[in-house]
């Protein structure tokens, strides 16, 4: 018998934070990610874990604050108006520099928008969220294989850089089944010399806090923080690149818009237009050498996204602006169709900007 | 599957185990043979992928769906449609009933149940995938069917065996949980009643005892 399960995006998370040794959740229902939680509650008593719903995501998010800083692996997750509401607890975090995983299962916005899926939390993702200079680590799933292996990958990363590592992933990909093989997941160990343990009256104190009484203080912590940043900038890019080799047109979706591009990517390739995808895995640090790198030898590149156009700044960005980039886009809850992306890339290989 | 279908036949189990697949081939199963054939979505748990997405086949072939005003909308509300009695209440309409998963799904068909029984002409069975992580093995499925009953105050009647893993199902895999099916059938004292399995394999020779109920299944848009 296959060693495979068939399991929903948002039950691979929490059957792979559990793998990682996440033995703390905590989090306050919201569609579409709610699977998560109802995962946990059932599990967590079981192997002596802490299953506890909040009575708020501000509530939840400072409980993942006290284990972050007790050394324990850690993880809450929501959906996007939810994680507005922890954004002040992401900042403290980052202030603190503890390690700790965020799932985002994004819903339609702004506001209490929608149950059904979007990326539009790209930017309060990528760019902050909360106040103060901080980034989080964000993985970008498109299977639900990958919902398993990036939270494996989010939980060793944080602990390695001590940060926030955030899984944005889709209503979609939270919803639908596939199967997925577990055997796979293999944890790294990290040392936290750092955490509130108790010193046992054998060490000095640590302190985990973001407070600092002298400026120069937080600014150099401030300075530390994001030489840590440049590192990961340098080691830790993930991007998937499809047909890319020949390519004349870049395709560039993560998630659940990579999938949809990819399908329409192989029908443009029977029609001869040579099309290909970068997938960016990691959307922080974004994959700017691959994006740069394609500059070179495609005449445009094409975004694909479930909003209005969030990623294509980072594009522009990361291109130095070489070529031009499009957009093709649905929003609100609704995802763009093989067709859809077809066309775009049909009119882009005319030559006209679609 | 008998011949001899019951009035109303309910699909209930744990989430993800195939319910609404197999309720919808079902339904469309029970039109080739009857008038007057209506499935209706229960399902107050699941936002996506519901009764609703196969609309259309189900418009095409006649069969009736009632379902929540709100499924594959933004409204994310547990709400069932008062239209849902008049099938139920009328003895000449074959109803199918999908339900949604666990325990929490299953309270919605309480506020049917004592009609049903009163009735007493339905079948209500077990959907069972031993391919999913919370109902690997025969005891934690019968756990989840226990809790089910508790919650929607029916009995079972039978077991669907639906062990799949997805696109990548094969023969084999079918086969090996045949074993844990039965097994569930011993614990439960209830009748193993078909397995069900995507149509393309329905037709495997090594499958000629498993009483095969070939599946359609919706179609995925990703």
């Amino acid at each position: 018998m296959s060693e495979k399960v068939l399991m929903k995006g948002n039950e691979a998370i929490a059957e792979a934070a559990i793998l990682a040794g996440c033995r703390h959740y905590f989090g306050y229902p919201i569609t579409p990610q709610t699977e998560i939680a109802a995962y946990m509650a059932k599990k967590m008593p079981k192997i002596g874990g802490c299953f506890l719903q909040a009575e708020s995501e501000i509530a939840a998010i400072n409980m993942v604050y006290g284990v972050a800083g007790a050394g324990k692996r850690v993880m809450t997750s929501s959906s996007s108006p939810g994680i507005s509401l922890k954004s002040e607890g992401l900042s403290y975090l980052a202030g603190s520099d503890l390690p700790a995983l965020v799932v985002n299962v994004q819903r339609g916005g702004p506001g209490l928008g929608g149950i059904q899926p979007s990326q539009s939390d790209y930017f309060q993702a990528t760019k902050g969220g909360g106040h103060g200079d901080y980034k989080m680590i964000v993985l970008a799933p498109s299977s639900v294989q990958e919902m398993a292996s990036l939270t494996v990958k989010g939980f060793d990363l944080a602990d390695k850089y001590r940060m926030t590592a955030m899984i944005l992933a889709d209503g979609t990909t939270g919803q639908m089944m596939e199967p997925v093989n577990l055997s796979e997941v293999e944890v790294q160990h990290y040392d936290k010399p750092w955490a509130v343990t108790g010193t046992k009256m054998q060490r000095e104190h640590n302190i985990v806090n973001s407070l600092f009484l002298e400026p120069e203080e937080l600014e150099k912590n401030n300075f530390a923080r994001f030489e840590r940043y440049k590192t990961i900038e340098e080691n830790e890019v993930m991007v998937e690149e499809y047909l890319m080799d020949d390519a004349e047109l870049c395709v560039v979706a993560f998630g659940i818009a990579a999938r949809v591009s990819k399908n329409a990517i192989n029908e443009a390739r029977k029609k001869g237009i040579k099309v290909g995808l970068i997938r960016p895995i990691t959307l922080w640090p974004f994959p700017k050498k691959a994006l740069l790198a394609a500059a070179e030898h495609v005449k445009q590149f094409i975004s694909v996204e479930l909003n209005m156009g969030q990623m294509v700044e980072d594009i522009e960005l990361a291109t130095r602006c070489k070529r031009p980039v499009t957009l093709c886009n649905r929003v609100g809850g609704m995802i763009p169709s093989p067709a859809q992306v077809l066309a775009a890339i049909e009119e882009a290989d005319k030559g006209g900007q679609a | 599957m008998s011949n001899h279908p019951k009035r109303i036949t309910i699909f209930c189990g744990h989430y993800g185990s195939g319910k609404t697949n197999i309720a919808v081939n079902f339904a469309l199963h029970l039109r080739q043979a009857h008038q007057k054939v209506s499935i209706l979505d229960l399902d107050i748990v699941n936002p996506y992928f519901r009764t609703k997405d196969s609309q259309k086949e189900l418009d095409a072939a006649g069969v009736e769906l009632i379902c929540s005003d709100y499924a594959g909308s933004n409204l994310d509300i547990p709400a069932l449609p008062a239209a849902m009695q008049r099938p139920i209440a009328d003895h000449n309409t074959f109803c199918v009933l999908d339900i949604g998963g666990d325990d929490q799904g299953a309270v919605a068909l309480g506020r049917f149940a004592d009609q049903i029984k009163a009735e007493g002409n339905y079948d209500m069975l077990f959907v069972a995938n031993f391919f999913r992580p919370l109902t690997k093995t025969p005891q934690e499925a019968f756990a989840v069917l226990r809790e089910i009953e508790a919650a929607c105050h029916l009995p079972f009647t039978g077991i669907v065996n639906n062990s799949n893993i997805g696109d990548e199902t094969a023969v084999e895999d079918i086969l090996a949980s045949g074993e844990k099916a039965r097994r569930l059938s011993e614990l439960s004292g209830l009748p193993l009643v078909m397995t069900s399995v995507r149509e393309d394999l329905a037709n495997a020779k090594a499958l000629a005892d498993e009483n095969v109920f070939p599946l359609h299944l919706q179609e995925k848009l990703i």
